[in-house]
């Protein structure tokens, strides 16, 4: 059995009280890539920032390797934090900064080595998302999918253990895709990450998902779990299969 | 952590062999990429072999000391061979070196010459103005649209930008008037005393806010408040693409967006400005009545005899000027912000910059015309 990496026990999401999601209770485990479904507006993204540690629980707890995100000290949950990479839905390069300082700022932070260092280390990690070459440019200066790939790179920048990515193939053409889906396979293989993703896209989820959880909106929580090839092929939940098999069997 | 290290043992024919020892990581003190570098070239090799077999942990550091070593043999054509090295390092660097790297890529920063930015900053000076006197010209159209009714805005927009920069603005104009009444009294009095003549100070104070202060400070409140305010608006409306999609809709985004603000500021800043000389002259009467021994009656007679319409007309005048300048200026910085969030507020910047300077720069002229014609 792999080693759980986050455990999510009876989490509550709400804004205010708007409740979003109840009753959420999942592991991820160590090195998995982990999906999470649902369609639009079911609460993924709030997900996403109740995992980082962005948005406290209204509900419910979120371990980390045994420790409860909540209930440990500020100093130890920024350092948890700080172990997360992430790619925003939106690519959230600072704007103001070259793709290279985007990717220097957090090792300039948080670690102590030479601004060379740092620079042959920005330009390293460029290099693995391909975009050498583009080190001095501004993120308005680029594409969509380069800003994706340089957001990739920017959660790389700290070696996390585990990476998160909001939607990264929307907005993206399938072979902008197919090649982010290729590059978050190969570095997952090299790295031993865990990695978590948000995703609607069902090439990619099917071609890169080893385990997986579907949102519900009506139901409000959780109506499915388990590989997504699986899950297409044992869930008997229609809205899952629906959303699992559109295009497909129709 | 255990200290890295990377031994380099030399064979026959040139073949070298090298160790990597300790844990490679972030915050540990890694060899140097270059002395390495120095060693291989001084032995003249041709192959270097890698071996792991003491290696401990290891994060980016190691794959960042692997690829500036893999770039150097590639330069030297020295043959590396890294297949025992963890597979993990090795995809690593696989995906590094997997993407072609552009060559002409990167923008050169090249130094230019004294001459050089000079003409530089000419070109960039004549542009600039180009740019704004094709922004006057197009807010001018847009103007003689709306005189045909053929422009197309919103009206609750032009209600809800009143509201913001007219009413919204109170509280800040009755205290700043309020004071720069309360200040041309205190310094005309100090001065006016030593003659004997402390009702004149109703003539100074009265004078002073209706014809330059009233209209002046209003205007510079304006620029730093609404101006910024516009700049910034138009700005993200700019980053967010939305300018552009008012435009393939057909609508143009000046009749849509500049108008409106335009009008409202030009409706506005009069109004307000009438409010700041009345509130100037309430202040002037506070430091009269409570320092010299004057009464309310006596003042205010003073100042009705002081001032007549005329007086606040070339403040309305003037304010109205100020409220074309401000809007314009907060509006072109906002349209020509760039499409990053930094320049949101480089364009709010240069919105209050532009909007003081040109507000002074008219004030000057519009008195020195006054004079002139005896207004
Ligand atoms: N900051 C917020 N305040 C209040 N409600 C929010 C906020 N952000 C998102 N929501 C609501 O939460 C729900 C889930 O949003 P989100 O997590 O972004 O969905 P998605 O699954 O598409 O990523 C939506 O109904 C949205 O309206
Ligand atoms: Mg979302």
């Amino acid at each position: 059995m792999k080693e759980v990496h986050i455990e999510v026990n009876n989490l509550t999401m709400a804004y205010d009280d708007f409740v979003i999601q109840q009753q959420l209770n999942f592991k991820i485990h160590k090195g998995d890539i982990f999906i999470v479904m649902g369609g639009n507006g079911c609460g993924k993204s709030t997900l996403l920032r109740h995992l980082l540690g962005l948005k406290k629980p209204a509900k419910g707890e979120i371990y980390y390797q045994n420790k409860n995100l909540w209930a440990i000290s500020e100093a130890e949950r920024k350092k948890i934090m700080r172990s997360n990479g992430v790619m925003y839905q939106s690519g959230a390069l600072w704007s103001s900064l070259t793709l290279a300082e985007n990717i220097a700022l957090p090792l300039k932070e948080y670690t102590d080595l030479s601004d060379h260092e740092i620079q042959g280390l920005a330009y390293f990690k460029l290099a693995l998302v391909g975009l050498v070459g583009f080190e001095e440019y501004y993120p308005s200066e680029i594409s969509g999918g380069m800003k994706k790939r340089a957001g990739l790179a920017r959660a790389l920048a700290l070696d996390p253990d585990i990476l998160f990515f909001d939607e990264p193939s929307a907005g993206l053409d399938p072979v902008s895709a197919k090649l982010l889906d290729d590059l978050i396979l190969s570095i997952q293989a090299s790295l031993g990450a865990t990695i978590v993703v948000v995703t609607h896209d069902l090439p990619s989820l099917f071609a890169i998902g080893t385990d997986a959880i579907f949102l519900d909106t009506m139901s409000k929580t959780l109506i499915a779990q388990g590989a997504p090839n699986d899950l297409l092929k044992n869930c008997p939940n229609p809205t899952v299969q629906q959303f699992l098999s559109r295009g497909m069997n129709e | 952590m255990k200290k890295c290290e990377f031994k380099l043992l030399i064979g026959e024919k040139n073949i070298a062999e090298a160790e990597l020892q300790g844990d490679w990581l972030i915050g540990n003190v890694v060899p140097d990429i270059e002395s390495v570098k120095q060693q291989l070239q001084q032995q003249n090799c041709t192959r270097l072999n890698l071996n792991s077999k003491q290696l401990g942990r290891w994060d980016s550091r190691l794959a960042l000391f692997l690829f500036e070593l893999e770039k150097y043999c590639k330069q030297k054509k020295i043959a590396l061979d890294i297949h025992s090295l963890p597979t993990s390092v090795q995809g690593l660097l696989k995906q590094a070196s997997a993407f072609p790297v552009r060559e002409s890529g990167n923008k050169d920063k090249q130094e230019s010459s004294f001459i050089a930015s000079v003409g530089l900053v000419t070109l960039s000076i004549y542009n600039e103005t180009q740019k704004m006197l094709t922004f006057v010209g197009e807010v001018c159209l847009s103007a003689l649209r709306l005189m045909r009714g053929k422009a197309c805005f919103r009206q609750r927009d032009l209600w809800l930008i009143m509201q913001e920069c007219g009413p919204g603005a109170l509280a800040i104009v009755t205290l700043i008037s309020l004071l720069v009444g309360l200040i041309l009294a205190f310094v005309g009095a100090m001065q006016l005393k030593i003659f004997g003549a402390q009702i004149y100070v109703a003539n100074l104070v009265g004078l002073g806010m209706a014809r330059e202060m009233g209209a002046m400070m209003t205007a510079i409140i304006m620029a730093g408040r609404t101006g910024a305010a516009f700049a910034s608006q138009l700005g993200s409306m700019q980053v967010n693409e939305e300018i552009d999609a008012l435009e393939t809709l057909g609508i143009s985004p000046i009749d849509f967006l500049v108008l409106p603000r335009m009008l409202a500021l030009i409706i506005m800043l009069p109004l307000l400005c009438l409010y700041a000389d009345f509130m100037g002259i309430l202040g002037g009467l506070m430091v009269s009545v409570s320092l010299l021994d004057l009464t309310v009656v006596e003042y205010l007679i003073q100042t009705k005899s002081a001032l007549d319409l005329n007086d606040f007309l070339t403040g309305l005048i003037k304010s109205s000027v100020f409220g074309v300048l401000v809007a314009l200026s907060g509006c072109l910085s906002g349209m020509q912000c760039g499409r990053s969030s930094s320049s949101v507020g480089d364009a709010a910047t240069a919105a209050v910059v532009a909007g003081i300077v040109s507000v002074v720069v008219a004030d000057a002229i519009l008195t020195v015309i006054y004079q002139i014609i005896d207004f």
